[in-house]
């Protein structure tokens, strides 16, 4: 156990992230905290990404800087772009929540139920 | 020309949506034209495109010069194409409702814009990382547009959309991860050849990549469990936005789908993973006839109709699962069929609210004398979605139906055959309404409506849009064996026969 938490323990910190997002995204009643839940849970799909292109001993993937083996570039690349689309995804989620408070005035999702379907 | 037309595509109505938002310097309603400029040419490059592959075949296009396994590849045969067709003649028709029924400031229409280009580059593209970035350029308009209602609770609605909007797409790319582990692979083609070549479909890599692809991807198209931002959506947001994202936005999510299970998964994966395809299609006949249930338990009549969404695409979704030629052409047809009946239904419901002021089934009660015209076409565009023979959601139905039999897939058939039942059971109930009942509402409300805003007011276009849809859903039917005729051309490879 302790050897794989060893070998393998960016596959920890993925599972980990994953969990701690999700579950944020569903138990925090405050909607700040669900974005930011949002957030982590892409975060470890990110990591997940970047440990796929690891190789032991590999070079950054440039031509000159001394020869292979090289670190797969290609998830690097899917990452920046799947990055930029959670940016503005979380700015979307924070405009709508500054539309919430300034209607409803309040960020707690149980009074939010509350007010929304009187 | 005809290489470059799948980018272009593409690419017109991003250059579209630009333009609205540099006009606002000048103009407060430059919006409107722009878009109506740019659906026209892009009605005209779908049409030219789906012309072009009904007679020579598949189109293919590598963008920016690079070779397909590493470039991104846009392909277009003869399914993509019929949904380009669908999406470019839909938003077109949308506009002429949104000319009176708003909103109008530029920036919707940007957003309507990219709404578009997203829809259409998911239909296009033929790499699975390019149908995320796709799948999430269509989530963040959607989400946009579903929020620019005037009332805050479709700034709720749109933040529960966007949560679990999110987290279906980041499922979808986590597959990605776990299909470009088990292959070194983005292309959709390339990944079918290496998971036949690696003959390891039933692989745990493998098995979870489809897992949460493909639970991503029903997230989206709102199967049942995962269905709860829809209504909510629906139901709060603007009547455009409504017509418009029901129409489209799940549909191009099941067009997708089904991309993913032929040109990616192939029926060979299906075939070797029997788990895979009866737990899609046991989550199809749950959704067919929970979203039943569910519809004929409202009372908002948007409400109903979003809630019949989630049944109707359960029976796609169970179509193009069961997989053999006659139930994905039937599921085609009913998925485009849907888009039209869907987008009119919701369209006719936002004439007869400002006409009537009526929302609920009872407030529905006896107003076909108030508005005879969208009340008759509500009518149509209701029989056609149960599945009355003329209209084209009998003949999607009826070849899901047969695809079936031909599986002998006998619990399939009947649940296919009770959906029908369940799809009369709400909408006969508000036909019956419509035409039979005492009126609930009476005159002074149509005035109390029409006199607190300029906005309530319905114009040519807006009905014109809704009997358009209602004659469509009777004459596509005639565009049947067509579609047939293409899908079969293109379908043998996609289904290995």
């Amino acid at each position: 156990m302790l050897e794989l938490l060893d070998t393998h323990y960016n596959y920890f910190a993925v599972m980990l992230l994953l969990g701690i997002g999700l579950y944020m995204l569903i138990e925090s009643r405050n909607l700040v905290k669900k974005v930011i839940g949002m957030n982590i849970f892409q975060t470890g799909i990110f990591l997940f990404f970047i440990t796929l292109a690891f190789r032991a001993g590999g070079n950054p993937p440039i031509i000159e800087d001394g020869g292979g083996p090289y670190v797969s570039p290609l998830p690097h690349v899917l990452i920046l772009t799947a990055i930029v689309v959670g940016v503005s995804l979380t700015a979307v989620a924070l405009a709508l929540i500054i539309r919430i408070y300034t209607e409803y005035g309040t960020l707690d999702e149980d009074k939010l139920k509350q007010l929304y379907y009187d | 020309m005809i290489e470059q037309l799948p980018v272009l595509l593409v690419v017109l109505p991003i250059v579209g949506g630009a333009v609205p938002l540099v006009a606002s310097l000048v103009s407060d309603r430059a919006g409107w034209p722009v878009a109506t400029l740019t659906l026209v040419g892009q009605v005209g490059l779908a049409g030219l495109l789906a012309w072009t592959v009904s007679t020579s075949g598949t189109v293919s296009y590598a963008v920016g010069g690079f070779a397909a396994p590493y470039g991104i590849e846009l392909v277009v045969d003869g399914l993509s194409g019929a949904v380009a067709v669908l999406v470019a003649v839909v938003s077109l028709g949308v506009l002429a409702y949104a000319r009176q029924a708003g909103p109008h400031s530029n920036t919707f229409y940007g957003l309507f814009l990219l709404l578009v280009a997203g829809l259409t580059g998911m239909t296009v593209t033929g790499d699975v990382f390019n149908l995320y970035v796709f799948l999430e350029i269509t989530g963040l308009a959607a989400y946009g547009l579903v929020a620019s209602g005037r009332d805050a609770s479709a700034a709720v609605a749109a933040l529960k959309y966007l949560i679990i909007g999110t987290v279906g797409a980041s499922l979808y790319l986590l597959g990605v991860g776990y299909l470009l582990a088990a292959t070194g692979t983005l292309n959709m083609a390339d990944l079918a050849t290496k998971l036949g070549e690696m003959a390891a479909y039933d692989s745990t890599l493998v098995l979870t990549a489809f897992g949460l692809m493909v639970g991503g991807l029903t997230v989206k198209v709102a199967l049942f469990p995962l269905h709860t931002w829809q209504p909510d959506a629906y139901a709060n947001a603007p009547d455009t936005v409504s017509a418009f994202i029901s129409a489209l936005v799940s549909t191009v999510s099941a067009y997708a789908l089904a991309r993913l299970l032929f040109s990616v998964f192939t029926v060979e994966f299906l075939t070797a993973v029997p788990v895979a395809r009866w737990a899609l299609v046991g989550l199809a006949c749950v959704s067919i006839v929970a979203g039943s249930a569910l519809a004929v338990s409202q009372d908002s009549v948007q409400r109903m109709l979003a809630y019949s969404s989630v049944s109707q695409f359960g029976l796609v979704v169970a179509g193009f699962a069961i997989a053999t030629p006659l139930a994905v052409v039937g599921a085609t047809v009913h998925l485009l069929g849907h888009a039209v009946m869907k987008g009119g239904l919701f369209a006719a419901t936002g004439v007869i609210e400002r006409k009537t002021g009526a929302t609920t089934v009872n407030g529905y009660a006896g107003m076909a004398s108030r508005v005879p015209l969208p009340a008759f076409s509500f009518a149509v565009l209701s029989l056609a979605m149960v599945g009355v023979p003329p209209a084209v959601g009998f003949v999607g139905k009826w070849y899901i139906v047969l695809g079936a039999v031909n599986a002998e897939n006998w619990p399939v058939v009947v649940v296919l055959l009770a959906s029908t039942l369940l799809t009369l059971a709400y909408f006969a109930r508000l036909v019956e309404r419509l035409y039979f009942a005492e009126p609930t509402i009476h005159a002074e409300a149509d005035e109390t409506t029409v006199a607190d805003g300029s906005g309530q007011a319905v114009s040519f276009g807006m009905v014109a849009v809704i009997v358009v849809a209602a004659a469509l859903a009777v004459a596509l039917t005639a565009a049947v064996p067509e579609l047939q005729r293409v899908l079969e051309e293109t379908l043998p490879p996609l289904l290995n026969q």
